[in-house]
């Protein structure tokens, strides 16, 4: 009816309700950010190196995305499911490195309970790596079947979900770790 | 057409038919019979502390004692219960599970195993609500809008356990939702039978599909809040504290910025079931279909902007209020639009008092009342007197009643032929209809008067404050408890009559109302894939008392006649179904 197969539409209406939930937590960041100038002493003690370096894995994952796409489309499922694999390898990293970023911030003190900052960083990063490793799950899924050729339509619907992730990434670097 | 189950021709065992279905019809009775019987948790709670504010002290029949705590919880556990695990799973799950599939004219959703999930989470998080019934400290008692800091300091709440369950499960429902709601609009958009356009498709598929992107438009943030909460209770952090830099009020604009969406997204399906019930007991075409859609859509669309007016009294900038009145009384247009649509419709119609028009009927009368006293309350001026009165809880209940209720009957006696393939009992649904409608109104007209005498609503004994234990006052709360036990009463009625018709009601036909659309076409009740063979549409679906024609009634998936094919409403016959 609409033209657009079923699973992407549901992939499509499956965003729109992740957007809202993380619009509601950043817009009540943001409002306290704008509330609380003093917060600037705060932000400055996060990794900006760290955050930098994590943004440009996410991203290159992105590519590997696509090019797991443009293989589907080619019916070149045996590839599709290697890119996507790769894909899953950049959420992994993103983790691993976000694990020691934690730790480093909470050894030095700066827990999820020391001040408000700190509850929303840990939060709203907290939520977002949960729908990486989310999203990784299901890439090795839908990895599993590509490589048997079946279901190629699915490689496209987890990129979007994946680029969805990154766009999420992209809003939370700048806001939580740049803005002094 | 896509994704339907693979076994849609086998029959499936007693398992996989009743209680791990991926049919839409067994998932969406699953739902409805779910919500019914937490209905009961929900009226009981009431019976109990209306029991208390009326006789306060007494022991209540079946409870005992109430002391304070216990007043709180349930009237916290009522709230909760009756929006979100009554009104929800029976108007927007349970019919839109049943209806959407049949009246698209396709066999299933596209989603079926993810529809399973939806209700077993849903399950779920009914098992948790009712688990914290029985956790240390009791159930959560700070209101089903779980204000902080109340809700989230346990220090305050004296429901360690509760509060976090009642969290929890009003999350996993979110979640139900959430996945039963996507299957509702890709199957809307993506499922429909050959021939049936976007302007083909009944009100109540448009209104719960509305509903729904409502429900997913609205509910995220208070997602992310009820996350922050959920931190503030367990982990220690203080966004709502305002000794630690929080706010109490961020949770408020969260929670109502769902809130408020969260009316339309029920007051929406049931204005589709009473859309659906008085074109065919009227016989007559649906008054303006476009303009209610539209209305509908209008509806959906300003429901985002009226949230703050639940914060006149919260100490949100005057400027921002009077924004938010101006928001209100807006909302009211569409709306109002919509009523003045049905009432149209009844206008020269063959109108047939059948038990479920009964039931439409009372459903537009009330809900009126209901939203005319909302515009005291959508008045920043006069809600800075009302906020907090029982004026404030007779008016919600004066919309939610013939929601959750009235539309929920109306849509039961109506689509119950199909539903079990038997007919209700007329007289006795009749009974169950005065005696429903005439005791809920003396129970609540009596809450308008004292809430405009000053009637707190939080208050769990009454003779604690002089000014409001007055003789008169304590008749009025008297007479709405005694009218509330008249109202529990007559649905014994409906439950007998349910029972009874569910294995002895005469034998229903495919189409016992001589109705139009798709889901009467298929045998009731229908087998599994719905249809014996698959419909085409070649109208709209409220063609009644077409002029010409011997039937009163015109089927939107019979063929156009070969000799009239002019006739109005009649649409040239396609090619080749799609």
């Amino acid at each position: 009816m609409t033209g657009i197969p079923t699973g992407r539409l549901a992939v499509w209406w499956v965003l729109a309700s992740e957007i809202v939930i993380f619009g509601g937590l950043l817009g009540a960041y943001i409002m306290h950010r704008i509330g609380h100038p003093e917060w600037e002493g705060q932000a400055i003690h996060t990794n900006v190196w760290a955050g930098g370096f994590n943004t440009f894995v996410l991203l290159s994952s992105s590519l590997s995305a696509v090019l797991a796409h443009q293989a589907a489309e080619r019916g070149d499922g045996k590839s599709a499911a290697r890119l996507l694999l790769l894909t899953a390898a950049g959420g992994a990293t993103f983790l691993i490195v976000k694990a020691f970023e934690w730790t480093a911030e909470i050894t030095s003190g700066f827990t999820i309970g020391s001040n408000l900052f700190w509850s929303f960083y840990y939060t709203a990063a907290g939520l977002h790596a949960l729908h990486v490793l989310a999203g990784m799950v299901i890439l090795l899924f839908v990895a599993a079947t590509a490589a048997k050729n079946i279901e190629l339509h699915r490689v496209e619907n987890i990129g979007i979900y994946w680029h969805f992730v990154d766009i999420v990434w992209i809003f939370l670097f700048p806001l939580l770790y740049i803005a002094k | 057409m896509t994704g339907h189950a693979p076994d849609a021709t086998r029959a499936p065992g007693f398992v996989r038919t009743y209680l791990w279905s991926t049919d839409h019809k067994t998932i969406g009775l699953q739902y409805m019979l779910t919500g019914m019987a937490m209905a009961l948790i929900g009226a009981f709670a009431a019976y109990v502390f209306r029991m208390q504010a009326a006789f306060p002290g007494a022991s209540v029949p079946l409870f005992g004692r109430v002391a304070a705590a216990d007043y709180n919880y349930l009237v916290t556990m009522h709230g909760t219960i009756m929006i979100f695990w009554v009104a929800m799973p029976v108007l927007l799950a349970g019919f839109g599970n049943y209806l959407i599939p049949l009246m698209l004219g396709c066999d299933d959703m596209v989603f079926p195993r993810v529809n399973r999930l939806s209700y077993q989470i849903f399950f779920l998080s009914s098992v948790v609500l009712v688990a914290s019934f029985f956790v240390p400290g009791g159930a959560f008692g700070g209101a089903w809008t779980a204000y902080p800091p109340l809700s989230a300091n346990s220090a305050y709440s004296m429901t360690p356990f509760g509060s976090t369950l009642w969290l929890l499960a009003v999350a996993l429902e979110f979640v139900a939702f959430l996945l039963g709601g996507i299957n509702f609009i890709t199957t809307t958009m993506n499922s429909r039978a050959p021939g049936m356009k976007m302007f083909d498709i009944p009100i109540i598929v448009w209104t719960i599909m509305i509903a729904a992107v409502l429900f997913m438009g609205s509910v995220g943030p208070l997602v992310a809040g009820a996350v922050m909460l959920l931190f503030d209770q367990v982990v220690g952090t203080g966004f709502y504290d305002p000794a630690r830099g929080g706010d109490p009020v961020l949770w408020q604009h969260l929670f109502w910025f769902f809130g408020h969406p969260e009316v339309y997204v029920l007051l929406l399906p049931a204005m589709g079931i009473v859309a659906e019930v008085m074109v065919v007991f009227a016989r007559k075409k649906l008054f303006a279909y476009r303009t209610i859609v539209y209305s509908a859509v209008a509806t959906g669309i300003i429901s985002f902007f009226v949230w703050a007016h639940h914060q006149f009294v919260a100490g949100i900038d005057p400027r921002m209020a009077s924004l938010f009145s101006v928001t209100t009384l807006i909302i009211s247009i569409p709306v109002a639009e919509m009523f003045f649509a049905y009432i149209a419709t009844l206008y020269g119609g063959s109108i047939r008092f059948s038990t479920p028009m009964l039931w439409a009927l009372a459903f537009v009368a009330e809900f009126l009342i209901g939203g005319v006293t909302g515009i005291f309350l959508g008045s920043a001026g006069s809600d800075i007197y009302f906020h907090d009165t029982y004026f404030v809880v007779a008016h919600f209940h004066y919309t939610f009643f013939p929601i959750a209720f009235l539309a929920a009957f109306a849509g039961i006696t109506f689509w119950f032929p199909k539903m079990f393939g038997r007919m209700m009992n007329e007289t006795w649904g009749k009974v169950h209809f005065w005696g429903t409608i005439i005791a809920f109104n003396i129970c609540f007209i009596p809450l308008f008067i004292t809430g405009t005498a000053g009637d707190h609503r939080r208050i769990f004994d009454y003779s604690m404050f002089a000014e409001l234990a007055t003789p008169e006052m304590q008749s009025l709360r008297i007479l709405a408890t005694r009218a509330l036990l008249v109202t529990l009463a007559f649905q014994v009625v409906f439950v007998v009559n349910f029972v009874y018709s569910l294995f002895r009601g005469t034998v229903a036909e495919a189409n016992p109302w001589k109705a139009n659309t798709l889901e009467w076409l298929a045998p009731s009740p229908p087998p599994h894939g719905n249809f014996v063979t698959m419909p085409v549409v070649y109208r709209g679906p409220y063609e009644y008392s077409v002029p010409n024609r011997d039937e009163d009634y015109w089927p939107q998936h019979e063929p156009d006649e070969p000799a009239d094919p002019d006739a109005p409403g009649a649409r040239r016959p396609l090619q080749q179904p799609a």
